[in-house]
């Protein structure tokens, strides 16, 4: 029989699985158009995924299960809380936006939701190739067709079609490479897998053939340059629920994916990876936010401002590993992983505003068209501004703090090798502060145009999470301590347990 | 809590309430809470003034807390004879512009009354901060207020000011924020800039960071030629946020200098003072050229402001006593002269709506009274002796001649110019036969204005006559930091 120890490694995974076959099911009875019991038998799931995830990682153990193919261990753990958390907030944001474009006929929003999240849990506490690969393709199956929802809508399943039939290659990608990784290993499993590189008995070449599918196909998923061109057109065309739902919770399963593969797994092969990630990042950071300043449409200039974000974490990604010894390996991934929570974090409230202001029967896309938020609402002005400013950099918001630490992860390398980079980015980044603060002008400085109603009329769901969003965005700026310590320690049991 | 925390988050907290709750429905209820912030902000400061001591270089008023562990970033402030009166002169800064916005400003009062008391804070917290990360988080913090301000309530061409002054100012600062960064590695780990002051650094490290920081601070001052920033925003900003800018937030940049390049670059500082000697001369001298000959009256006081700026970095790079100490109190003389240069065109800019100097002519005989507090704050700007404007100006000029003569004597010229700029346009401005309608239908000034410019006359008066509290609280620190600057850290 199964022990014990790996029930309680894939718990929240059951809880999941549990719950989204019951919602399906409840839902058939459901007739409300909102679909009320639906979402709160949603909500609660995720809250108790959340709780039981939450209370795994402060216990702050590392557990393996079902012959090691899964890991509960703290990075994991609070990577699947918030992604549960993300998740909360973009049903809570969702349900009305989808409500009123017809997305709401069957519960499938929430059931895909729900699958998309367990696919990436599965992506987070993977510990064995095929286990990560499946988890990887049931998040992008449930978010192909969460895309596809608003069927009606030629822009979505336009889409849906460019989303599956890319993601469908970058994931072919991403098996081939791990197919080669296995051959030249002979092993699937990711501490096997180093044990077997940093041993050294293994074709170098057939590796780093693998490794450049691999890194390709991990490029896909984050939306880097030049593998990136999916993104503005998924994000533009797909419902903005589920931009929401694409772009916030799966990027903390991309982030686990890539710290799965490329550190627990490829750390050996630093020095090629690492290269890689440079010109991913560079290219990423250019395009992104030179493309975004020429963007009049605000999910794709968000799509680009994604894309130059990532750029970012790829950079704090390729400076673990300095000149073979790996020193600075927890500062920078630390860093990394306060990025993608903070960016995740910002990025739920700023969609959370778009889709409050979509309400009126049209929908906010255009950047033109949140013109006098501030006269209308100050507070959801107010929490668009502190989302645009983090996502730009600027203190006191808790953006500035996850630039910080990725500009600390290059420059604290021995001889300054990253110098050039870190200047770099601070120069894109000020590129970057420009179409944020377009937004912010647009908001506060443009008089409301005539035929927009002055109310905005809201939930108090919605009004009450999207208050908390703002304020934890800007709480966290001044107090950054507590989660910058977190992500460190996790990153430091990481690091402890390679090759185990 | 602290004196220092309390005089930093008191108007904060205050902005704050009055950004969640204010409405333009209770308009009064926001301009007295607003009041009552700015008030209770300047009261705080007034005990630092009766603790400070002023035989001793060390901090006083310090706190200290772990603020990010994993940074090693404290909350750490505290103030010395350098930074002391910039706080107060915030605070008094803050309250004047309150009033001055009470009536003007109709729409949305509670936010531009919020975004005046958290700026406030915010900048009381650079002058304070001892911890590098911290005087960065504040120092960028202003920012956001500044540009919502001149976004939000500035003239016709209020968003490209809005959008240049952040742009250009975050450029300057995301260079300091790499300088930092490594200092923060090469110090092992700390953000202390006691730590910092001592660290031993070679020559290309330091000459690296003097222009990194010179980045930030020169465009922040400003120093020519980056410099070309604050005629455009001066010019669309309100007339508050002109007074606090010009008053308190090019002082950041200036204090920048005197905290980071010169006691941790000290031997960079030497090598390119004659670069700084440069640019603050041809601020002097050819900027206060170009104030002859603008046409607005706010451009005329803004490109004044960098010539005044002028002399102050040129204060700082010749190395002496004279020179810092008149620097400094050229700094907070500015501040009270500058906001009140502005404040007086505000008055005007109320009634006229209009800045060009063509639409005034013989102000003095419909609003007499105005034209005296105009007069002495124009003398002020001059460096007439008697006013706050004079001190700063003469120590420097000694310093200087101390330093060389013919710097000296280039630095002098700048009163020439100032009082040429400054007398013309209040002779074109005020004086000689009424010119137009728009002046003939001038009232003088009532009572909430009477008030603002008399605390500013009394200030820039009290100044002018009676300096030594002022210079006195310097002096000790000035001698610290010219001493630890004189030492090099090559060896």
């Amino acid at each position: 029989m199964i022990d014990t120890l790996s029930w309680f490694v894939v718990y929240p995974e059951i809880i999941l699985l549990v719950m989204a076959c019951v919602i399906a099911i409840v839902d058939l009875g459901v007739s409300s158009p909102r679909r009320g019991l639906t979402y709160v038998l949603t909500l609660l799931t995720l809250a108790w995924v959340a709780i039981v995830t939450g209370s795994h990682a402060l216990a702050g153990e590392t557990v393996y299960g079902f012959g090691k193919m899964v890991v509960s261990e703290p990075m994991g753990n609070w990577l699947k809380c918030f992604a549960a958390l993300a998740l909360m907030a973009t049903v809570v944001y969702g349900r009305p936006y989808a409500a009123d474009r017809d997305m709401l006929r069957g519960g499938e929003f929430f059931t895909l939701g729900l699958t998309s999240l367990l696919g990436a849990f599965l992506m987070i506490s993977g510990h064995h190739f095929l286990v990560l690969y499946m988890g990887l393709e049931l998040m992008t199956l449930s978010s192909y067709a969460m895309v596809a929802l608003r069927r009606d809508h030629a822009n979505s399943t336009e889409a849906a079609m460019k989303y599956f039939v890319l993601g469908a290659l970058a994931s072919g990608f991403l098996l081939y490479g791990l197919s080669m990784i296995y051959g030249a290993t002979g092993s699937l499993d990711v501490s096997e897998v180093f044990k077997a590189i940093a041993s050294r008995e293994v074709k170098h070449q057939v590796l780093v053939f693998g490794l450049v599918f691999v890194v390709a196909g991990l490029a896909f998923k984050i939306g880097a340059v030049p593998f990136h061109m999916w993104l503005p057109d998924v994000y533009h065309g797909a419902p903005t629920a589920v931009t929401l739902a694409i772009g916030a919770a799966p990027q903390l399963a991309a982030f686990a994916i890539m710290i799965r593969i490329l550190v627990q797994g490829l750390l050996p092969l630093a020095i090629d990876w690492q290269q890689m990630l440079g010109v991913l990042a560079v290219g990423s950071l250019l395009v992104g936010n030179l493309a975004a300043v020429a963007q009049t449409n605000l999910k794709r200039m968000l799509a680009f401002s994604t894309i130059a974000q990532m750029g970012f974490l790829l950079l704090a990604m390729l400076a673990g590993v300095v000149g073979g010894d790996k020193l600075n390996a927890q500062s920078a991934y630390g860093a990394a992983m306060f990025y993608v929570i903070t960016y995740v974090l910002t990025t739920l409230a700023v969609f959370g505003v778009i889709m409050l202001l979509a309400r009126e029967g049209f929908e906010s896309e255009e950047i033109s068209d949140l013109a006098g938020l501030n006269q209308r609402s100050p507070l959801y002005a107010g929490v668009m501004a502190v989302g645009m400013f983090s996502l730009a950099g600027v203190p006191p918001l808790v953006g500035f703090y996850a630039k910080l630490s990725v500009i600390d992860a290059l420059l604290s390398a021995q001889g300054n090798e990253y110098l050039y980079l870190a200047l770099f980015a601070v120069m894109v980044s000020l590129v970057g502060a420009f179409y944020y603060l377009r937004v912010v002008k647009v908001m506060y400085f443009d008089p409301v145009p005539a035929h927009v109603p002055a109310a905005i009329d809201a939930g108090s769901d919605v009004r009450v999470v999207l208050t908390l969003n703002g304020a934890l965005v800007l709480l966290l700026g001044l107090l950054p301590g507590g989660l910058m310590t977190l992500c460190s320690q996790s990153m430091g049991s990481v690091l402890k347990s390679l090759g185990t | 809590m602290g004196l220092l925390s309390l005089a930093i988050w008191t108007p904060i907290v205050f902005g704050m309430v009055l950004l969640a709750l204010g409405r333009d429905e209770h308009v009064k209820a926001v301009r007295a809470l607003a009041l009552m912030g700015a008030f209770i902000g300047l009261l705080l400061t007034l005990p630092l003034y009766s603790q400070f001591q002023q035989n001793t270089s060390a901090m006083q008023f310090v706190e200290k807390a772990s603020w990010i562990p994993h940074f090693n970033v404290h909350y750490h402030l505290g103030l010395d004879g350098i930074s002391f009166w910039f706080v107060p002169l915030t605070a008094f800064i803050t309250v004047i512009v309150v009033i001055a916005g009470w009536q003007v400003i109709e729409q949305r009062v509670n936010q531009y009354m919020g975004a005046f008391l958290i700026l406030s804070g915010l900048m009381i917290g650079v002058f304070s901060a001892l911890d590098a990360m911290l005087f960065f988080v504040f120092f960028e913090a202003t920012l956001i207020p500044m540009y919502l301000i001149i976004g939000i309530w500035g003239g016709p061409n209020k968003i490209y000011a809005a959008f240049k002054f952040f742009l250009y100012t975050l450029l300057g600062s995301l260079l300091m924020l790499v300088a930092l960064v490594y200092l923060y590695n090469k110090s092992g780990g700390s953000f202390d800039l006691a730590a910092w002051h001592k660290l031993p650094l070679g020559m290309t490290a330091q000459t690296l960071l003097f222009f990194a920081f010179f980045a930030a601070f020169a465009v922040k001052v400003p120093m020519w030629p980056v410099h070309t920033w604050l005629p455009d925003v001066h010019v669309e900003a309100p007339t508050g946020g002109s007074a606090v800018l010009a008053a308190i937030m090019l002082k950041l940049g200036a204090y920048g200098f005197l905290r980071f390049s010169m006691p941790i670059a000290p031997d960079a500082s030497r090598e390119w003072a004659w670069l700084m000697i440069a640019l603050s001369l041809i601020a002097v001298i050819y900027v206060g050229l170009v104030a002859m000959v603008q046409q607005d009256m706010k451009k005329l006081v803004a490109y004044s402001s960098v010539a005044h700026m002028g002399f102050v970095t040129l204060g700082f790079f010749i190395f002496n006593d004279l020179g810092v100490a008149g620097a400094l109190v050229q700094m907070i003389a500015h501040g009270f002269v500058s906001g009140a240069m502005f404040l007086s065109i505000g008055v005007l800019y109320d009634r006229v709506h209009s800045r060009e100097i063509a639409s005034y002519g013989g102000v003095i005989n419909t609003m007499p009274r105005f034209a005296a507090f105009a007069l002495l704050f124009a003398m002020a700007n001059c460096g007439l002796p008697g006013t706050a404007g004079f001190v700063g100006e003469w120590m420097v000029i000694l310093g200087a001649v101390k330093y060389n003569f013919w710097i000296g004597l280039a630095a002098a010229t700048a009163l020439i110019f100032g009082a040429a700029y400054t007398l013309w346009m209040f002779k074109r401005v005020y004086l000689g036969e009424v010119a137009n309608d728009d002046v003939k239908n001038l009232s003088d000034i009532n009572a909430r204005e009477f008030l603002m410019l008399s605390l500013l006359a009394a200030a820039v008066l009290y100044m002018g006559i009676f300096p030594k509290p002022f210079t006195d609280v310097m002096d000790v620190s000035v001698a610290d930091l010219l001493k630890h600057v004189a030492l090099s850290k090559l060896n």
